[in-house]
């Protein structure tokens, strides 16, 4: 069970509301009646008027990046070219449901997005791009129910941690494997069949489309964001089972998130997904923001959180978290997969108790040195994961080496169970 | 001048080294690692001749 809560003030407009009001959902699918009488689908007269509303917003990318959505709008507007726009629905990180769940349950929101930004770039073509079964029905019956002016295609893909990556989705719609493709280019330059293409996160396009439903409130609708919460399951009266989907403002402190989903006795936190590493000490105080927490050397990515107790390992959840990397590996460049397997296989040691002097060093030198080498950001979580665990966990790394540890025994899942949430 | 390389066609032979020791390393695994993308003033001919080197075509050089 994944718990649904918001966390926004009283009569602020947000993504989760249809569900929590109970109102605007009719079955499974989204009720068209009542998101057109809330503005939706409105005209769009002036699109300069809509993207200068983003941009004073502050609007950011949900995808993982946080890049400011007005700034990769104008790029993909002012290429040459006719230009591509994508609703990129494929959420490959374990830990994140709020993609699957927007594009089941909000997929007119997503779809109004997706021609907003098509009359805001100028471009002739739009694609949903996902690999949820249920999300793809969805959104398939929304096309049906209201066709939009824009043409629009659904492309099914795999799921896998690196099918959403920007490079892999337009790969993939080209009619390749859904596989990153070094940078640059990059897809705002030549994307789609060669056209300037617009791979927006499908939270980024629900979001623009409930500022220009409600652009009195555009400043709280780019200052909230979805999150999924999880940890490690275990009996006891939890909210929701340990986990949940919540609509937060940005700058909530983590520890009022830990309690949300039923973790308040968590002491540290895997951030990001598997993106952003883990984090012990002061984490409670740290606000979800993009910039506070890449500050504090961890990364807020797609908005995923895994807290752990203090019964947890957090060298046990480093090991699931490479080893699931290392197994995800698009295994198209070589740093990665000799990088990942390094990784993985060491940090196995570690947790066996069969480290030595040396082990330490060679992790380190390995997350300082592998970032940024890969055509895709896979083998930089897994560097983060390890440098954020030697940094932050240095007593439990060594405890390892004296007494061996039972959260450690076995060898560790590569299927990254241990992350995986269920969609609401 | 930039010197970019594509990682995922590098495999490993390390023959772009050889001209190019001040701008490429080969780390543990052989894998190719320039020191950074901008070429240094003096430094275009070493790069072009690494990129002449890879027999796979991973490295490229972009004004």
């Amino acid at each position: 069970m994944t718990g649904v809560f918001s966390l926004l003030p009283e009569g602020r407009p947000g993504l989760l509301e249809p569900l929590l009001s109970g109102a605007w959902l009719s079955g499974s699918g989204e009720d068209l009646p009542r998101y057109l009488a809330a503005g939706g689908y409105a005209p769009l007269p002036e699109p300069g008027r809509l993207l200068d509303r983003i941009a004073a917003a502050g609007l950011r990318g949900r995808g993982g990046a946080g890049f400011p959505a007005a700034v990769k709008l104008r790029a993909v507007r002012d290429a040459p070219g006719l230009p591509v726009v994508v609703a990129n629905g494929e959420e490959g990180e374990p830990g994140s449901v709020k993609d699957r769940w927007l594009l089941r349950h909000r997929p007119h929101a997503v779809l109004d997005g997706l021609r907003l930004v098509a009359a805001m770039t100028g471009a002739g073509h739009g694609c949903v791009y996902l690999s949820d079964a249920p999300a793809e029905r969805a959104v398939r019956r929304s096309l049906a129910e209201r066709p939009t002016e824009l043409r629009i295609d659904v492309v099914r893909t795999e799921h896998t941690y690196v099918a959403g990556e920007e490079t892999a989705v337009v790969r993939r719609i080209d009619g390749g494997p859904a596989l990153p493709t070094a940078k640059p280019p990059r897809p705002f330059e030549s994307g789609v069949g060669g056209a300037p293409t617009l791979v927006a996160n499908v939270e980024t396009l629900a979001r623009i489309a409930l500022t220009h439903a409600r652009p009195e409130a555009a400043e709280a609708v780019a200052g909230a964001h979805l999150v999924t919460l999880s940890g490690t399951n275990r009996e006891g009266p939890t909210v929701g089972g340990g986990a949940a989907l919540a609509e937060v403002p940005v700058g909530t402190h983590l520890k009022v998130l830990a309690d949300l989903c039923g973790h308040g006795g968590a002491d540290s936190v895997l951030l990001g997904g598997l993106f952003g590493g883990l984090h012990g000490a002061g984490w409670p105080d740290l606000p979800l923001d993009h910039d506070r927490l890449s500050a504090a050397g961890g990364a807020l990515g797609c908005g995923a959180l895994y807290f752990l107790h203090p019964e947890d390992c957090p060298v046990a959840v480093a090991t699931e978290a490479t080893a699931y990397l290392a197994a995800q590996s698009a295994r198209q460049c070589g740093v990665c997969v000799s990088g990942t397997r390094a990784l993985a296989g060491t940090l196995t040691d570690v947790a066996r108790g069969a480290a030595d002097a040396g082990t330490s060093d060679k992790l380190h030198r390995w997350s300082r040195g592998l970032p940024g080498r890969g055509a895709c950001g896979l083998l930089d979580a897994a560097a983060r994961v390890v440098g954020t665990l030697l940094a932050h966990f240095p007593d439990r790394v060594d405890g390892h080496r004296n007494a061996a540890c039972p959260a450690c025994a076995g060898p560790a899942p590569e299927d990254g169970r241990r992350f995986t949430v269920p969609v609401p | 001048m930039k010197l970019l390389l594509d990682a995922t066609r590098c495999q490993g032979y390390g023959l772009c080294q050889e001209p190019a020791p001040e701008l490429i390393d080969l780390d543990e695994w052989g894998y190719a690692q320039p020191r950074g993308t901008t070429v240094p003033e003096g430094g275009e001919e070493a790069a072009a001749a690494a990129v002449a080197a890879c027999p796979n075509s991973a490295l490229r050089l972009v004004k």
